[in-house]
């Protein structure tokens, strides 16, 4: 069955999404991801969406839920690369992704990551 | 009406063609003193005469002289197409364009008079196919005019949309889009795009839209701003909103436009500082060398 790789890179999880989404492939990713969090203690995941061309509401809201998910179990977490056609599609849609952290690209998303992860230990202290 | 025979209108065209001419040009330039001073109307005239002429002559022969949708006057229409259409791009008004055509009604009906003294029945039966014919190509004018001018705004609607949505970059990673003009649905999409666009192209972390050019803020265009920042903030890029004048702050608050957490400036620059401050930089005035060099 087709799968949506999670890679993890110290202590963040990296998600390419490199095909067009369908359902069934999202609710995969979301049983996948949240699992992985949970197993590995991530402290970030960065959900690169460059290669995504096509949303349609439910991917859209899948894509948020998936990042929400992902902060809800203290994992950071910031979708990146996302292309201007989509998101004019999601702002059409409605879907603004309100609290999911966003960033140009990879580079930039991971650079995010690492400050918000420091800045949460700051916090702990 | 009966049909009767066109032919006699077309030989009195033949005959008279230059007493109907010169008295078509003299009622042109009384008419219309503009249309009297251009001198390329004695030609125009002249070219539209012998088109009017010889397909008249051809329409005749079937008896159908009067019905300008026939096929016969395709090339006269052809003429008067590009004519109406230099009119309006020259700046002439509807009913001056559409003169040139009536204004030959006077001059032909004079001489009709004079071909048809004697007969009265004839005369009225002449006149009638000439004002019907003349009148389905003067209105043939007016729309082809109508049309050139719609072409002409739609052009320059165009023209307006994307001369007025340039997207600049301040400094590195940091875009401004000064917005000139009211905001609508179509300008939100081109103007959505092109930020994006140069978003992606310059990976700008911070996009400042100028709102100083645009006149009234109302639900709708907070609306429009708030959908293009939305979207922004969905490609990684924050963005501030600048340029609010007094007036403006006081309509977004008297109609309860909810801006959200979106920065709003007063100025440009204030903005431009925001976002230098943001990305770790700052600008510093140079010390003074005066006294030491």
């Amino acid at each position: 069955m087709e799968r949506i790789p999670i890679l993890k890179m110290g202590e963040f999880l990296l998600v390419t999404i490199q095909v067009d989404m369908h359902d069934q492939l999202a609710m995969t990713l979301q049983d996948d991801l949240t699992d992985r969090v949970v197993k590995t203690k991530a402290r970030g995941v960065l959900i690169d969406i460059s290669s995504l061309e096509i949303v349609d509401s439910f991917i859209g809201r899948m894509i948020g839920n998936i990042a929400a998910m992902s902060s809800v179990l203290d994992a950071a977490t910031v979708v990146v690369g996302m292309r201007p056609a989509v998101a004019i599609t999601l702002v059409e849609l409605g879907l603004s992704l309100k609290g999911v952290r966003t960033a140009l690209n990879v580079e930039k998303g991971i650079a995010l990551l690492r400050t918000s992860v420091l800045d949460g230990q700051d916090a702990g202290a | 009406m009966p049909s009767g025979e066109p032919r006699a209108l077309v030989d009195v065209l033949t005959q008279e063609e230059p007493a109907i001419l010169a008295g078509w040009l003299r009622r042109q330039a009384d008419a219309a003193r503009r249309l009297g001073d251009d001198p390329e109307i004695p030609t125009l005239s002249r070219d539209f005469l012998r088109r009017l002429r010889s397909a008249l002559q051809t329409a005749a022969q079937d008896g159908r002289a009067a019905d300008v949708n026939a096929p016969v006057w395709s090339e006269v229409k052809d003429w008067l197409n590009d004519f109406s259409r230099q009119r309006a791009r020259q700046g002439y008004s509807p009913s001056e364009t559409a003169t040139f055509v009536f204004s030959l009604k006077h001059a032909l009906f004079e001489r009709l008079r004079v071909a048809f003294a004697n007969d009265a029945e004839q005369l009225a039966e002449q006149t009638w196919h000439a004002t019907v014919l003349l009148d389905g190509l003067g209105l043939y004018t007016t729309e082809v005019y109508q049309k050139g001018r719609e072409e002409v705004i739609a052009q320059q609607q165009q023209e307006m949309l994307e001369l007025s949505t340039p997207v600049v970059q301040l400094w590195e990673g940091i875009l401004a889009l000064p917005l000139i003009g009211t905001l609508d649905s179509n300008r939100t999409q081109v103007v959505m795009e092109s930020l994006l666009q140069r978003v992606v192209e310059t990976s700008a972390e911070i996009a400042i839209i100028d709102i100083t050019g645009v006149p009234t803020v109302d639900t709708l265009v907070a609306q429009h701003l708030l959908k293009t920042v939305a979207a922004a903030r969905l490609m990684g890029a924050d963005c501030m909103i600048s340029g609010i004048r007094p007036q403006i702050a006081q309509t977004i608050v008297h109609l309860g436009v909810e801006l959200g957490n979106v920065t709003t400036m007063a100025t440009l620059a204030d903005a431009f500082g925001v976002a230098l401050k943001r990305t770790g930089r700052m600008v510093t005035k140079k010390a003074e060398t005066g006294d030491g060099l």
